[in-house]
């Protein structure tokens, strides 16, 4: 097989995966809030789309960049009337992670009954930028390129955005330290709200994205969930250069596999892959020690 | 604990243990007999997933992982050997396995090591399906085994019974104190010591043992198994949340949790078919704001605030 | 009149009074005993991975057949010379086989439920097989395939399987294309993928035993795990094979991506065969005439009215139209479970599985008649032409249509 149809397929397929890995693990990293439910909530996006291109005719780009302040909001919104109880009941201590991690299991099963009560247990699927492109002599489909891309962009200006920013300067000395980020003036909740919110934007982004090339349907949500902690563990928690190089490894190991080895055998690749990292660099592959 | 309540707690347990090993002998109640497997299912499951988590803090995701080796084996192994047999030959796969990956909690913690073990489990899933697919050519197993679901509740019940008495056992001997000691503060476990790897390691093996014997138990009932169904993640994650809620300390809290969230699911199931998801979902978060310290902790509040009133 | 014949008179005068009130005291009796309601249950997936399945070929069924029932006064039970209403019980068995025994036992025990419809999917069927034979309840397994169905009817004697085993679908297919290569519009090779799942694994290992027997050559075989999110390395593979035909036993999601990524590739083999989802109305709603040509496992009888009216209720009746696969089947299913009930005239178990055993029935989809506890004049492979998904395996069934090889090239 050629080696560019490797290359590409592995590119697109990593930006796949590191772009439905994005949101969690900025949400995770500085809220330290492990979201549960954080692939219904990408399902849900694409429904969304789904609906507004098929019976509204509305182009899921425009669709796009509604969901980023759509999604934000209701993120923002489920982490400051859900999350902030149990902030404030746990103070953020390790019993946060086990009252999120039920609370957020339980979001999930709420938001997974609002999307089959609505759309019931169907797959639903619609095309959209599904002609092919040609790069280096290998065909890959628009729509998968431009998830790609959107991966890429959407790291680079989270990290001008976390770098470049005030704003951003807060968010990450909460993710550094939560507890003497107060000391220098940071209010720990709003960080942590609008870091669930700017998850909440990706999110949204990604679902409407992967329902342009995807089939899915309700219950597709927690194979999402799932990919997405795979791809966050892996890279370092709240590393947003860890999120991509990791969902490019196992996008490349998916591909490289699936076309010299035995496509069988690609989830177990991907699984081995992340367990020997794990092994290796017990704190994911740009993580740091644990606080 | 006075004497009076040791002798009283006593009398409770046997009576229990009584009434709850007759009841399938009544008639006509197939249907709750099955709701009992269940709950017998997950108070065992969730009992030997706090043996291992709760004392050591490493919140595991692998339970599917040991449930479907005992499961598999079985579907692979039931008709030809005697039942013994195939039990102990599960309980030998899912031990081995479970030294090799409770070898992997030296290294990591924390969000680490519960996403690590939810990859094992996926892992295991893979490989026996790629071996089912590509070497027996033969994905689906089908189990005639004659086992009836009363002897399959009696099984659990066993199995529970020990578990809970290994528990207690346990807890009052110095393997006991090594482990609250290790729970309290991991350094100066090791500084006073205790060979904490060591004892994580062989908490881990025993817990994956157990659910092993559970997985195994319980294979006879669904006639064709294959990987899918028997290494389904749902358990896992049900498993974790049951333990959670119930509160992974005191003795009875897995079953606390158990017990109440199988009759959540059935009550809202049965009730509510369309809008089953939803409901439980809501109750679920209620739970969670109202009750905070597992309904476990809840029920010793309200036991602590009797003695004092 | 004379005393003999006075005696004669009034002695036929008792007795025929005496069974005047016979019959009226019997007559009343029965009368009595004519059951409310004939409480039916069901369990389906509606949510977790087989949601998809059902919903497309079993509870719409379930549902409008219960609704045409009652709409005519309910079932025509002879016996009490009444037709009885149905009441439908209805659970969900979030896709797991451990909920569906449940909810079935809770079905016969608590909800008392005369007659049980069984669940959607191979290994649903299977779990609660055991339940529905030990309470001897009639279980038309209609969306399962396995082919150790023989063996499961000997164990189960109320058992009944509707739509065939993994071998003959492997066979009837390799025979079509065998007659194609014949014919000279295809080669001799075939790439074949399977959805490393029991359906996958039966279906293609069927394949494999009897591709040699037709003189075909296997360039490409492999097993991919269920929800693939890309298929395109397989499809570079095998384009690069060339093979005549391509053969993909997949699943609904992979289905459409195969078509998706194949249009995209550019890979146009002369047989392009896919595997559950070809039949949906949602394949058909996404692709439209891009569909020509692509092969799939089921098919239905356009040209039969009774099809034609039955697509038609449907659509009113679900919003949907059906698949067509399994619906039409599982249609006529409920057709010979209503016939065998109302033949019996009573809920009488025992009697309405011995009847569906042994008696013909007449049906949307023909004539029914089980054979061994089987029924196996299926449609074995179908053909999207001109937009719809005709029927073309076993080519002399009625209303079969011949083959499009080779299949015109992605629109």
């Amino acid at each position: 097989m050629v080696l560019t149809d490797v290359l590409v397929g592995g590119l697109t397929l990593g930006g796949l995966y590191a772009l439905t890995a994005l949101g969690l693990t900025v949400q995770y990293g500085v809220a330290r809030i492990l979201n549960l439910a954080y692939g219904q909530f990408l399902i849900a996006a694409a429904f969304g789309a789904f609906v507004l291109a098929t019976r509204f005719g509305l182009s899921p780009i425009i669709t796009l960049f509604l969901a980023l302040p759509v999604g934000f909001a209701l993120q923002w919104t489920v982490y400051q009337l859900l999350l902030m109880p149990l902030v404030r009941r746990t103070g953020a201590g390790p019993a946060l992670e086990t009252d999120s991690i039920l609370l957020t299991f339980g979001l999930s099963f709420l938001v997974l009954g609002i999307c089959v009560a609505a759309f019931g247990g169907d797959l639903y699927s619609y095309s959209y930028l599904a002609y092919p492109v040609d790069i280096l002599g290998s065909k890959v489909s628009a729509n998968r390129l431009v998830a790609m891309v959107f991966a890429f962009a959407m790291t680079a200006v989270l990290y001008l955005l976390l770098t470049r920013t005030r704003l951003g300067t807060a968010v990450r000395a909460v993710a550094v330290s939560p507890r003497f980020a107060p000391l220098v003036g940071v209010d720990v909740r709003a960080a942590s709200a609008i870091a669930f919110g700017i998850g909440g934007a990706l999110l949204a982004a990604s679902g409407v994205l992967i329902s342009m090339f995807l089939p899915f349907s309700a219950s597709l949500g927690v194979v999402f969930a799932m990919k997405a902690l795979i791809v966050v563990i892996m890279g370092g928690a709240g590393n947003l250069m860890g999120c991509l190089v990791a969902g490019l490894l196992l996008g490349f190991v998916e591909t490289l596999v699936a076309s010299y080895v035995d496509p069988g055998l690609t989830v177990a690749a991907n699984f081995t892959l992340f367990l020997l990292v794990l092994l290796l660099r017990p704190t994911g592959l740009f993580g740091k020690t644990v606080r | 604990m006075s004497r009076l309540t040791v002798v009283l707690a006593g009398l409770g347990a046997c009576s229990a243990l009584a009434i709850a090993t007759a009841a399938p002998l009544l008639q006509g109640g197939d249907y709750w007999l099955s709701l009992g497997v269940t709950l017998l299912q997950y108070g065992v499951l969730a009992t030997a997933w706090a043996m291992f988590s709760g004392p050591t803090r490493y919140v595991s995701l692998a339970t599917a992982a040991f449930f479907g080796i005992g499961a598999y084996t079985v579907a692979v192994l039931g008709e030809s050997m005697p039942w013994a047999g195939v039990l102990l030959v599960a309980l030998g796969i899912g031990v081995a396995i479970a030294l090799l990956v409770g070898l992997s909690t030296l290294r990591l913690s924390g969000v680490y090591f519960v996403i690590f073990s939810f990859g094992l489990a996926e892992l295991v899933k893979q490989i026996v399906t790629w071996y089912e697919v590509n070497v027996t050519r033969d994905v689906g197993r089908h189990v005639f085994i004659d086992i009836s679901q009363r002897q399959i509740y009696w099984q659990l019940l066993a199995l529970l019974v020990s578990v809970l008495g290994v528990w207690v056992l346990m807890r009052r001997s110095r393997l006991g104190l090594a482990l609250r000691v290790i729970g309290d503060d991991e350094v100066v476990a090791t500084h006073v010591g205790i060979d904490t790897s060591r004892i994580k390691l062989m908490l881990f093996v025993l817990s994956a043992a157990v659910m092993t014997l559970t997985g195994a138990v319980l294979a006879p009932r669904w006639t064709y198994i294959d990987p899918e169904i028997a290494f389904n993640p749902q358990i896992s994650f049900q498993v974790l949340i049951m333990a959670l809620l119930g509160g992974t300390t005191r003795l009875f809290g897995p079953l606390a949790g158990a017990v109440p969230l199988v009759l959540l699911f059935e009550v809202l199931s049965v009730n509510f078919p369309n809008y089953f998801l939803i409901l439980l979902g809501v109750t679920f978060m209620a739970i969670i704001y109202f009750v905070p310290n597992g309904i476990a902790g809840l029920l010793q509040r309200v036991m602590r605030h009797r003695r004092s009133v | 009149m004379t005393d003999q014949a006075r005696r004669q008179v009034s002695s036929r005068l008792l007795i025929t009074v005496i069974a005047a009130f016979g019959a009226l005291a019997l007559g009343d009796v029965r009368a009595q005993e004519a059951p409310k309601s004939i409480r039916i249950g069901y369990v389906v997936s509606k949510t977790g991975r087989d949601a998809p399945g059902a919903s497309a070929s079993t509870t719409p069924n379930y549902q409008m057949w219960i609704k045409e029932v009652n709409a005519a006064g309910g079932l025509m039970l002879k016996a009490y010379g009444k037709r009885v209403p149905i009441e439908a019980v209805e659970y969900d068995d979030q896709s797991q086989a451990e909920e569906a025994i449940r909810a079935t036992e809770r079905l016969i025990n608590q909800d008392k439920v005369d007659v049980v419809l069984p669940p959607w999917g191979t290994a649903n069927n299977l779990a609660v097989g055991p339940t529905l034979n030990r309470h001897g309840y009639p279980h038309l397994a209609v969306a399962s395939i396995t082919d150790k169905a023989p063996e499961f009817a000997k164990r189960w004697s109320n058992v009944f399987f509707f739509l065939g085993m993994g071998s003959q679908y492997g066979e009837a297919l390799v025979s079509t294309l065998e007659e194609a290569r014949k014919a000279g519009k295809i080669g001799n090779t075939i790439a074949m993928i399977s959805v490393a799942d029991g359906f996958g694994v039966d279906l293609s290992r069927a394949t494999r035993n009897v591709v040699e027997k037709h003189g075909f050559k296997l360039v490409y075989d492999k097993s991919y795990p269920p929800s693939t999110q890309d298929m395109s390395p397989i499809l570079n593979e095998v384009k690069a094979l060339n093979p005549d035909a391509f053969i993909a036993f997949s699943y609904p999601p992979d289905t459409f991506l195969l078509t998706d990524q194949a249009k995209v590739l550019g890979f146009n083999p002369k047989v392009f065969y896919a595997g559950v989802g070809t039949a949906l109305p949602g394949y058909k709603k996404k692709n439209g005439a891009s569909l020509d040509g692509v092969m799939g496992p089921g098919g239905v009888d356009l040209d039969s009215p009774a099809i034609q009216d039955y697509f038609k209720r449907h659509t009113v009746s679900a919003g949907y139209e059906p698949d067509r696969w399994t619906s039409a089947v599982t249609w006529s299913s409920l057709q010979v479970l209503q016939q065998a009930i109302e033949r019996v005239g009573k809920i009488d178990r025992e009697a309405i599985t011995r009847e569906i055993k042994t008696g013909t029935f007449d049906t949307i989809v023909g004539p029914v008649k089980m054979d061994n506890q089987m029924y196996t004049n299926l449609w074995w492979v179908g053909q999207w032409q001109g937009g719809e998904f005709y029927g073309v395996a076993p080519k002399d069934k009625k209303g079969a249509k011949a083959p499009t090889i080779p299949k015109p090239a992605w629109k």
